[in-house]
C-alpha cells in the first residue's frame, strides 16, 4: 500500500476514537438533558418525595448530598493541606518517608470506593461508632449504625488524594525566590509557609476542594451502607441521623422501585441536576487549575 | 529630609537591634510545633492504608477461624440459616438441636469456607452456599469486555491527541475528554441502563436486557479517560529529540508515532492500562446497575453476569453484622483491595522503573 | 583586626562531588561596600549565599570552613540561623517582591518580629521607604501591589523591605543586572548612601559597577579567590596576571 494512504488510514483511525469518545461524553450529556429538563423545575428541586416516591421532588436528596459533601470538605480539606505542605515543603525528595506516604496517597487514589464503604461499615460504624456507644450511651445504639457522619468520615478518606495532589501542585508553582525572600529576611520555616506559601495556594486549595466536593457528591458506593437512606421524611437534624443523596436516590429509583417506568421522569431530572451539580464544579476547578497552571509557565 | 530620618530613625528602629543575636540557638515553639503537627498528619495516608488493610481483613478472618472451631461453626451456621433466610436478624438465638438436627448434619459438611470455591454463590438460603467462581468469572469476563473496548479506543485516541491533532485542536480534545472523569459512575450506570441496554439489545437481539456486555463497555468508559490521560502522558513524555530524530530522517509522522514514540512509550502505556483494569474491576455502581446482577458460570458474554464488588454493593446492606454472609462479603472486599493494591504497586514501582531504564539507557 | 565585620577562613563547599569553592578566606570591613567579581560560573554568587547561610536551603551541600560575622562562627552548631539572617539581610538577582501591597511587603519583616501595632509598622514602612530613596514614587500607592510597579523600583521595595529589619549586612547578588540604566543608577546611588550605615557585599558581572560602587574587589575565578584589595588597586594595579586579563576584557 502507499505510504500516503497508509498515513491517513491510521490517522484517520485515531482521529474516530477520538470522535467516539466524544460522542459517548455528548450522547451522556444530551439524553440526560432531554430527559431531566422537562421535569426540572423549582417544586423539583423544594419538595419532598411523595406518594411513595412516585412523586414530588428531590429536596432532602439535594440537602443531605450538600451536608454531606460539607462535613466531608471539613474534615479531608484540613488533612489534606497539611500532607501536601509535608509532601512540597518539609519531605526531601528522596527520603523513605517521603516516597511511602506518596505511595499511600496513591494507594488511597486507586483503591475501590466499594472498599472505602467497607472500611467504613467495619472501622468508623462497628469499631469507632460501637465503642462511642459503650462508653458514651452505655450500650445503647445511637453511633454504632450508619449516619451522616461516618458516610462524610468515608468520603472524605476517598477524596483526600484529591486534596492532596491538587494542593501540592499549586505549593510547588510558588517561586522558590519567594521563600527566600522570606527566609532572607529572618523568616522561621513555619512564617514562610503560613505567611507566603499558603496564601499563594488559595486558589489551589480551592481548586481541591472543589475537586473534591465534586467527587464526593457523585460517588455513591462509599455510602450505600455507611449512612445513605432510601427515603426519609425529615432532613437529618444531628450528625446521627442518615441522609438521602442524589446519587443514591438514583441508584434506587432506576433499580430497587417497584415502578420504575412510572418514576422515569424523576430519575432523569435527578440524574440532570446531579450532572449539573458535578459538572459545574468541575468547570470551576478546571479553570482555576488552568490559572495555576499558566502561573507557573 | 536627613533631620526626618534621623527623627524616623530614633522612633522607629530601637527595637529590633537588641533582639538580634545569632549565637544562641532559639527555641522557636510555633515552628516546633507546626512541624510536629504537620509530620504526624502527613503519616496519616500511612495510616489509613494499614487501617484499611487491617479492618476489612479483620471482618475477613471469621471465616477461617470456623474452620479449626467446627462446633462453634456448626452452631453459627445454623443460626445464620435462620437468620438470612426468614428474619434477617443474627439476634435470633437458636440453640434448639432437635429441629435441626438434619440441618446441622448437613452444615456440617458445608463448611463456609469449604463452600468458597464451589460454583454455586447462594448466599441466603437454608443451606448457604458462599462459592465465589461465578463470581471471579463474572469480573473477569466484564473486566475483559470492558477492557478490549477501553483500552484501543483510549489508546488510538491519545495517539491522535499527542500525534496528530494541531496544538489548537489538542487544547480542545484533552479536557473534554478528561470531562468523562468528572461524570458520575451512578450517572454513566444509568445511561448504560435507559440508553446502552436498550440499543444493544436492538442491534444484536441478545435475550436479557442487562448483561456482561452492556456492563463491561459502560464499565470502560469509566476507564476510558483513566487510560487516555495516562498514555497521554506517556507519549509526550517520550523526549523530542526522539520524534525530531526520525521526523527528520524523512518519516511520515505515522511511522513516527508507531516506530519510535510508541514503543518507547509502551511501559507507560501499560501502567496506564494496568490502573484501567484497577478502576473496572473495582467499579461498583455500574456493575451494580447495567450487568443484571445474576450470578451464573457462562461463557457467553450477552449472559447476565454478578462481579465481585457489586456483590458487595448489593448484599452488604441486607447482611447481619458479623454472621458468616457478612465474612464472606468482607473477604471479597479483601480480596479486590489485595488486588488493586498489587496493581498500583506494578504500576508505580515496576513500569516506572522500566520508564527510567528506558530512558536512561537511551541517553 | 576588630574593624572586619565579616572574617572567612578557609572556607570551601561541594555540591555532591562537585568543588564550587576552594579554600576561601577573606576579610570583610564594616561599613564599606566590597564588590565580587569574576566570570558566571566562578562561585562569587555561591559564596555570597554562604554568608548568610542560604546555602542550607539546597540539598546536597557540602560546607567546610568558618565565616565569622562580628566574630562569631557562623557554621556553629549553635547558631540561629533565623536571627543570623535579620542581621545579614539579602537582595537577590532578581526582584521578589510578594505578591502583596508595597505596604505589606515592607512590614513583612516588623510583622514577623512581633510588630503588630499600626502606628510602629507605619513608621517602620515610612522610614525604610524614605531610606531606600522610593518613598515619593509610591507614598500615594501605597496599598497597591507591589507587582504592579516598575522591575526597577520592585529591586528597590526589595532594599526597603530588607532595611525594615534593620540588618548590618546587606548582601546583594546582582542586584542591578536586570535593570535598565536608569534604574541601575538609581541602585547604584542607594547603595552609596547605605553604606554610611551598613557593610554592604555586591555580587555583579558589571566591572564598571563594581569601579564606581565599591571600596574593595575581590576577584573570583573557578571557585578560587584570586586575589583581594581596594577597589582602585584591583582595577589600577592588579596583583595578578589572571586578574588583570578578566579586567582588561580578555576573558569572561
Amino acid at each position: 500500500m502507499n505510504r500516503n494512504v497508509k498515513d491517513t488510514i491510521v490517522e484517520g483511525i485515531t482521529g474516530v476514537s477520538v470522535l467516539l469518545i466524544i460522542f459517548i461524553i455528548v450522547s451522556i450529556l444530551a439524553v440526560t438533558i432531554v430527559g431531566g429538563w422537562p421535569n426540572l423545575n423549582w417544586t423539583f428541586l423544594s419538595e419532598f418525595p411523595k406518594d411513595g416516591m412516585t412523586k414530588g421532588g428531590i429536596f432532602p436528596a439535594i440537602v443531605g448530598t450538600a451536608m454531606m459533601t460539607i462535613i466531608m470538605a471539613v474534615a479531608a480539606v484540613p488533612f489534606g493541606v497539611i500532607t501536601a505542605i509535608y509532601l512540597a515543603e518539609y519531605a526531601s525528595e528522596k527520603s523513605v518517608i517521603a516516597k511511602t506516604i506518596r505511595f499511600a496517597v496513591k494507594t488511597l487514589a486507586v483503591v475501590p470506593s466499594i472498599i472505602f464503604g467497607l472500611f467504613g461499615l467495619g472501622f468508623f460504624i462497628g469499631f469507632i461508632g460501637k465503642n462511642m456507644d459503650g462508653l458514651l450511651n452505655g450500650g445503647e445504639l445511637k453511633w454504632g449504625q450508619p449516619n451522616i457522619l461516618w458516610a462524610s468520615f468515608t468520603m472524605a478518606l476517598l477524596t483526600l488524594p484529591v486534596v492532596i495532589v491538587s494542593v501540592e501542585e499549586a505549593i510547588r508553582t510558588i517561586p522558590r525566590e519567594m521563600r527566600e525572600a522570606s527566609l532572607a529576611l529572618g523568616a522561621t520555616k513555619w512564617q514562610t509557609i503560613r505567611r507566603v506559601v499558603l496564601p499563594g495556594s488559595v486558589s489551589g486549595i480551592l481548586t481541591g476542594t472543589i475537586l473534591a466536593v465534586s467527587r464526593g457528591a457523585g460517588e455513591v458506593a462509599p455510602i450505600l451502607f455507611t449512612g445513605a437512606a432510601y427515603f426519609l421524611s425529615d432532613l437529618p437534624r444531628s450528625l446521627s441521623d442518615q441522609f438521602m443523596s442524589l446519587g443514591y436516590h438514583i441508584y434506587i429509583m432506576s433499580t430497587q422501585s417497584s415502578n420504575v417506568d412510572a418514576t422515569l421522569p424523576i430519575q432523569f431530572a435527578t440524574t440532570l441536576v446531579l450532572l449539573l451539580l458535578t459538572f459545574s464544579l468541575n468547570a470551576v476547578a478546571v479553570t482555576l487549575r488552568y490559572r495555576i497552571r499558566k502561573r507557573a509557565k | 529630609m536627613i533631620k526626618d530620618l534621623v527623627r524616623l530613625k530614633s522612633k522607629g528602629q530601637n527595637t529590633a537591634k537588641e533582639i538580634v543575636s545569632f549565637n544562641n540557638k532559639k527555641f522557636r515553639f510555633s515552628d516546633w510545633f507546626a512541624e510536629k503537627v504537620i509530620k504526624a498528619v502527613a503519616f496519616l495516608s500511612i495510616a489509613i492504608v494499614i487501617l484499611i488493610f487491617i479492618f476489612v481483613f479483620r471482618e475477613a478472618f471469621p471465616i477461617f477461624k470456623m474452620d479449626k472451631k467446627e462446633a462453634v461453626s456448626t452452631e453459627l451456621l445454623v443460626q445464620e440459616s435462620y437468620g438470612g433466610a426468614e428474619t434477617g436478624s443474627a439476634s435470633v438465638k437458636t440453640t434448639d438441636n432437635q429441629v435441626d438436627n438434619s440441618n446441622k448434619i448437613q452444615a456440617t459438611d458445608e463448611k463456609p469456607s469449604s463452600t468458597l470455591l464451589s460454583k454455586t454463590w447462594m448466599p441466603v438460603s437454608d443451606n448457604p452456599r458462599y462459592g465465589m467462581w461465578p463470581l471471579f468469572l463474572g469480573t473477569l469476563k466484564v473486566t475483559l469486555i470492558a477492557l478490549l473496548f477501553a483500552a484501543p479506543v483510549s489508546i488510538l485516541a491519545a495517539i491522535y491527541t499527542s500525534m496528530f491533532a494541531k496544538p489548537r485542536i489538542r487544547e480542545i480534545i484533552k479536557p473534554v475528554i478528561e470531562l468523562l472523569a468528572g461524570f458520575p459512575s451512578v450517572v454513566i450506570g444509568f445511561f448504560a441502563l435507559m440508553v446502552m441496554a436498550t440499543v444493544f439489545q436492538n442491534i444484536f437481539g441478545y435475550a436479557s436486557r442487562l448483561n456482561g456486555f452492556v456492563g463491561g463497555i459502560a464499565m470502560g468508559l469509566a476507564a476510558i479517560p483513566i487510560i487516555y490521560t495516562l498514555t497521554e502522558d506517556a507519549l509526550t513524555a517520550v523526549p523530542r529529540t526522539f520524534t525530531e530524530a526520525s521526523l527528520g530522517l524523512g518519516a511520515s509522522r505515522r511511522q513516527t508515532a508507531f516506530y519510535v514514540v510508541l514503543p518507547a512509550a509502551v511501559p507507560g502505556i501499560f501502567a496506564a492500562v494496568v490502573l484501567g483494569i484497577g478502576r473496572i474491576f473495582g467499579e461498583t455502581m455500574i456493575a451494580l446497575m447495567a450487568t443484571g446482577n445474576a450470578a451464573m458460570i457462562s461463557m457467553n458474554p450477552f449472559d447476565s453476569v454478578r462481579t465481585l464488588s457489586a456483590t458487595i454493593g448489593a448484599e452488604m446492606a441486607e447482611v447481619v453484622f458479623g454472621d458468616t454472609h457478612y465474612n464472606v462479603l468482607f473477604l471479597i472486599g479483601s480480596l479486590l483491595f489485595i488486588f488493586t493494591f498489587a496493581l498500583n504497586a506494578l504500576a508505580e514501582f515496576y513500569f516506572k522503573n522500566m520508564i527510567i531504564r528506558r530512558y536512561q539507557s537511551k541517553k | 583586626m576588630n574593624d572586619f565585620k565579616v572574617k572567612v577562613k578557609d572556607l570551601s563547599l561541594r555540591y555532591g562531588t562537585n568543588s564550587a569553592l576552594k579554600n576561601i578566606s577573606m576579610d570583610i570591613p564594616e561599613k564599606k561596600v566590597t564588590a565580587f567579581i569574576g566570570p558566571s560560573g566562578c562561585g562569587k554568587s555561591t559564596f555570597l549565599r554562604t554568608l548568610n547561610r542560604m546555602n542550607d536551603l539546597i540539598d546536597n551541600v557540602t560546607i567546610d570552613g568558618e565565616v565569622y560575622i562580628d566574630n562569631i562562627n557562623i557554621y556553629d552548631k549553635n547558631i540561629d540561623v533565623v536571627n543570623l539572617r535579620k542581621k545579614v539581610g539579602m537582595i537577590f538577582q532578581k526582584s521578589n517582591p510578594f505578591a502583596k501591597s508595597v505596604y505589606d511587603n515592607i512590614a513583612f519583616g516588623p510583622r514577623i518580629n512581633g510588630i503588630s501595632q499600626k502606628s510602629r509598622l507605619d513608621e517602620i514602612v515610612e522610614f525604610s521607604l524614605k531610606q531606600a530613596a522610593i518613598w515619593d514614587e509610591v507614598k500615594d500607592r501605597l496599598f497597591n501591589s507591589a507587582l504592579s510597579l516598575s522591575g526597577g523600583q520592585q529591586q528597590r521595595i526589595c532594599i526597603a523591605r530588607t532595611l525594615a529589619v534593620n540588618p548590618e549586612i546587606i548582601l546583594m547578588d546582582e542586584p542591578a543586572s536586570a535593570l535598565d540604566p536608569i534604574s541601575t543608577g538609581k541602585i547604584e546611588e542607594l547603595i552609596h548612601e547605605l553604606k554610611k550605615q551598613y557593610t554592604i557585599i555586591i555580587v555583579t558581572h558589571n566591572m564598571q559597577q563594581a569601579a564606581r560602587t565599591s571600596d574593595f574587589t575581590a576577584f573570583f575565578y573557578m571557585g578560587d579567590l584570586v586575589e583581594m584589595n581596594r577597589t582602585e588597586v584591583i582595577f589600577s594595579n592588579p596583583g595578578k596576571k589572571q586578574t588583570e586579563d578578566y579586567i582588561s576584557g580578555r576573558f569572561g
